[in-house]
């Protein structure tokens, strides 16, 4: 528990100097720290807290409905668009950032999915996360986030296959870290 | 953003009616993640704040701006491929940018590199992937986000 709480250590004095920066600034009447509380940040803590709590119901829904295990079956090669849109949706499900994918590439490849796939996997790991595009919606706009979405979908479904492509007829391997 | 409040509550009820168990289960997972996200994305929210109360919107739209042109798209191709920046910051980040005056398709480009392209992470993708196809990879996606960002700076310029 202590451990845990270690990790939080800078977190926590930033937290403490601004909350003593805030006390301060309503006590002195000091207009520049009132300002920025204010402008800046009050907007973008009201903002956060009406987001997040709903983007993290729907993680955690997902991660109980969606098993990931079902998914990774039907990816292998010969799968075609079917192979594709599990992938997406495989991608879709999952939380962390571009090298959290590292490992679970390996992991797919060994059980037989094939090189596009992987390339799929890969390229649209954080890109069509749905809670995070329930993020995004709410900080860039819809229009944004949707034509975003549809472009970056068939970008690298398209850099999936050149990479396919240029790898087929070797012996490349997806290798693990000793 | 009443619409994702009705989304949740939707998905929620139906889920709860499904699977009681299940949906307490994903809601318990759901609340532990925010609760360990919680002081990381207070600090955040708290250096962002000031950094953009103190950095004058001119300075950002100088660099970022559409006027900016190349320079705009260079910048945040850059800033998007080397930094570690998770959703949750680079989100509200580019929300406050949009608002100082920058142009999507420079934000587009920015989000996409920050997600596809991972200089920083290279050596530990080439363990997987080998360095060719890591090299590969990047320079490809790399295309792609500027693609990406032409197209909606494009869109946006239309409309």
């Amino acid at each position: 528990m202590l451990r845990e709480l270690k990790k939080y250590r800078f977190d926590f004095t930033v937290i403490v100097l601004f909350s003593g920066l805030i006390a301060v600034s309503c006590l002195a009447e000091w207009t520049t720290g009132q300002q920025l509380v204010e402008t800046t940040f009050w907007r973008f803590l009201k903002e956060m807290l009406t987001i997040l709590p709903c983007m993290f119901v729907l993680i955690g829904l997902f991660d109980v409905w969606i098993p990931r295990e079902k998914i990774e079956k039907h990816v292998g090669r010969g799968s075609g668009i079917k192979g594709i849109a599990l992938m997406i949706l495989l991608a879709v499900t999952q939380v962390g950032p571009l090298y959290a994918a590292f490992p679970v590439a390996h992991l797919l490849w060994k059980k037989g999915c094939s090189l596009r796939n992987i390339f799929v996997y890969v390229g649209t790991f954080s890109a069509v996360k749905i809670p995070m595009i329930v993020f995004e919606i709410g900080f860039l706009g819809v229009t944004f986030s949707i034509l975003r979405l549809i472009l970056t979908i068939p970008v690298f479904i398209l850099i999936a296959i050149i990479m396919e492509r240029r790898l087929r007829n070797t012996s490349y391997e997806i290798t693990k870290p000793e | 953003m009443t619409i994702l409040f009705i989304i949740t509550g939707a998905l929620l009820v139906v889920s709860f009616i499904a699977n009681k168990q299940k949906t307490l289960e994903g809601l318990k997972k759901g609340a532990l993640q925010f609760l360990k996200l919680l002081p990381t994305l207070l600090s955040v929210i708290i250096l962002v704040s000031i950094a953009m109360y103190f950095i004058p919107e001119k300075m950002l739209i100088k660099y970022f701006g559409d006027q900016a042109g190349v320079l705009g798209y260079l910048s945040a191709s850059l800033v998007g491929s080397v930094s570690l920046i998770p959703g949750f910051i680079s989100y509200p980040l580019s929300g406050m940018l949009v608002e100082s005056g920058v142009g999507y398709g420079v934000i587009a480009l920015f989000i996409t590199t920050l997600k596809m392209v991972g200089i920083m992470t290279i050596p530990l993708e080439a363990k997987y992937f080998g360095m060719k196809v890591t090299l590969q990879r990047n320079a490809l996606s790399l295309i792609g986000a500027i693609v990406i960002g032409i197209i909606m700076a494009v869109f946006f310029a239309v409309t």
